[in-house]
């Protein structure tokens, strides 16, 4: 990595054309392609959702003032539920992550460090 | 921050007590780590605790880092002053982390070795970007530190009845004395363990006093908000509103907050650091998610320790109580039990006050040794052994500078500096972090313009903000250079160092290497290459 002398070690056996063609490779590009897929919407939809609560927050007190449950209001149940998505958003990337992005990159990895040499 | 009235009543609780039990933490985290230390040799063992920290290990410590004192002290007082801001401040700084889980965790550890800087450095000319990532890591930690430690001489006041500033100043010189030895000897492995035993200690004392005030409140939470409107006398605490929803600009201000806490918190030098002590991009997956778990936890907590302060002990008394807003958890902790259970959670705020700055200081060392001596003075070819002597040298100097820094900055308002340093954090380093790891034309000149526009944006807004003149509570009085109404500055630099990354890099007539770019890439899916873990 990098491009001085600090680095050195990383760079022995290591080939640009073997990244390019493991770059180029249907396996790879599936899992960048899942890899993506996955964290980059759900990333904006989380961002979305807690701005979407900062907002309501700010500039709509009275409709979070609302009571749901004897003195529980929208806005604690707003806010629970915001701790609740984060839990779940958590637990949901961790079981596709397991499930469809390790083996494709396990073996990517198998593939370079046994077979091309590269550490 | 804290408001120390001339007049403050005594603290409650017994001073020796509280001493006592935090010395008794002292007493064995030293024992740990200094058997921890014992392999202690190679950069690695010193920057990265040898990367043999499991995921669950790792994303304990990750709270104890990131739980300071002004998130435990600091949000159950703004909830049983404010009620529901004070809630709203919490949300933000859990959520962030799924940017950090999502974006930044694993990509991280499979492309860098011990700082951000190797991993914004990757693929972009070496000796600039480091510089950049350098300072802007050095900034983000000193405002972070100075703010721990003034709060630390606020907390002498509050829980050991020290209200005299030779006295305070003493105990922070203690704190930080603690600190160092603590990172000298124990470097990233010592550090570790120091933060592990923080955070249980403190989500256990925190889990108790919860269970406590809901035992109190027939486990029902309708009862304990209205045994806190009962008490307060005002109903408007159970809304947002009471902090944040003043003004137009108010709002602004905490949609500005909450924009640095959300992508701030990804980018904390700090905790970015953490990632490299585990031993593969599995693991740094699962530390997030146990400090997903234990974070979230903890803020449940505080809402419900909030309240329950609010309604057991009353607003009036808590802003009264030496210290203000931050007595809110002690106070709470005395009428539950006593001087013990007081002293209990004293010792545990010291202990997080320690905790907290040892990770920054080892992050700060760590990036000026491998960062500036290492990579750019010595060109990537320091003497063996040299690179952890220096970090260890930086070590001393910056306690002496907190200590100091501490010091000088006790009882002003400087609270504000740790939202700061997410804006920093969030405007400087988070956008070259995801332009460099998901944009493939992403350039050295991009990440410069972005790096130090965003650094100087930041702190230029918050300068001619009320935060430092103009204002009330400002940290200067008698002046007034405040033309910036906003007292977070993120909401201008964030988006203008995304926006800067953007147009750096596509008016940049040199492109950046292919081959660099295409071994980031799959390294950091992959973990191909990644540094290993080692082996004693």
């Amino acid at each position: 990595m990098g491009n001085d002398a600090l680095n050195v070690e990383h760079s022995s056996g290591h080939s640009a054309a073997v990244f390019r063609e493991t770059q180029d490779s249907e396996q790879f590009r599936r899992l960048k392609r899942k890899h993506r897929g996955f964290v980059l919407p759900v990333t904006a939809a989380c961002l979305l959702w807690y701005f979407t609560y900062v907002l309501l927050a700010g500039y709509a007190p009275d409709f979070m003032a609302t009571p749901v449950f004897g003195r529980v209001n929208i806005g604690i149940l707003l806010g629970l539920s915001q701790i609740v998505t984060t839990f779940a958003v958590t637990m949901i990337y961790v079981s596709y992550a397991n499930k469809q992005l390790d083996p494709d990159a396990a073996a990517i990895r198998d593939r370079l460090e046994t077979k091309e040499g590269v550490r | 921050m804290l408001h120390l009235a001339v007049t403050a009543p005594a603290a409650p609780g017994d001073p020796v007590l509280n001493i006592a039990i935090f010395g008794l933490f002292v007493a064995i985290t030293m024992v740990i780590v200094f058997r921890a230390s014992r392999n202690n040799k190679t950069a690695a063992d010193y920057y990265a605790a040898g990367r043999s920290f499991s995921g669950g290990q790792n994303g304990s410590a990750i709270a104890g880092d990131y739980l300071s004192a002004a998130s435990f002290l600091g949000i159950v007082g703004a909830i049983a002053i404010n009620g529901y801001d004070g809630f709203l401040y919490s949300i933000g700084f859990l959520v962030a982390w799924v940017v950090a889980l999502l974006l930044v965790a694993e990509l991280l550890r499979n492309t860098g070795k011990f700082t951000m800087a190797d991993v914004l450095a990757f693929r972009l000319k070496q000796r600039p970007v480091r510089i950049a990532a350098a300072i802007s890591t050095l900034v983000v930690c000193f405002f972070y530190l100075l703010a721990q430690m003034a709060g630390a001489g606020g907390l002498v006041a509050l829980l050991l009845g020290i209200n005299d500033r030779v006295g305070q100043s003493v105990v922070i010189a203690v704190v930080g004395a603690l600190m160092i030895l603590y990172v000298l000897v124990g470097g990233m492995k010592g550090t570790t363990w120091v933060q592990i035993i923080k955070a249980g200690l403190l989500i256990a004392g925190a889990g108790v006093m919860t269970i406590w005030v809901l035992a109190i409140n027939g486990f029902n939470l309708s009862t304990l908000l209205d045994s806190a409107v009962e008490t307060s006398g005002n109903p408007a605490i159970l809304a947002p509103g009471l902090q944040y929803g003043l003004s137009d600009i108010t709002r602004l201000d905490f949609l500005s907050l909450g924009l640095a806490l959300v992508l701030g918190t990804a980018a904390l030098p700090h905790v970015l650091m953490r990632f490299y002590t585990v031993p593969t991009a599995k693991e740094a997956r699962k530390s997030v998610v146990w400090a997903i778990w234990l974070i979230g936890i903890f803020y449940l907590f505080t809402l419900v320790l909030g309240y329950g302060a609010s309604a057991l002990i009353g607003a009036e008394r808590i802003a009264a109580a030496p210290g203000g807003a931050n007595s809110a958890a002690p106070l709470l902790a005395f009428e539950l039990g006593g001087s013990v259970l007081l002293g209990i959670i004293s010792a545990i705020a010291f202990a997080t006050i320690l905790a907290v700055v040892a990770g920054l200081t080892i992050t700060a060392a760590a990036s000026f040794s491998h960062d500036i001596y290492a990579s750019v003075v010595k060109k990537g070819n320091p003497a063996p052994g040299a690179e952890v002597k220096v970090a260890r040298r930086t070590v001393v100097v910056i306690g002496i500078v907190a200590i100091l820094g501490g010091i000088g900055a006790n009882g002003q308002n400087v609270a504000f500096l740790v939202a700061l340093a997410f804006a920093v954090a969030a405007s400087a380093n988070l956008p070259t972090i995801v332009y460099s790891l998901f944009w493939k034309n992403f350039t050295t000149q991009g990440a410069l313009w972005s790096m130090y526009g965003g650094l100087a944006s930041a702190i230029i807004l918050i300068s001619l903000s009320p935060v430092v003149s103009g204002g009330e509570k400002s940290m200067l009085q008698g002046v007034d250079f405040a033309v910036f109404p906003l007292s977070n500055p993120g909401i201008v630099s964030i988006p203008l160092a995304f926006f800067l990354g953007w147009l750096g890099s596509v008016l940049d007539k040199k492109k950046e290497s292919l081959e660099k770019q295409t071994e980031m890439e799959v390294r950091s899916l992959t973990g191909v290459g990644a540094e290993k873990s080692v082996a004693h």
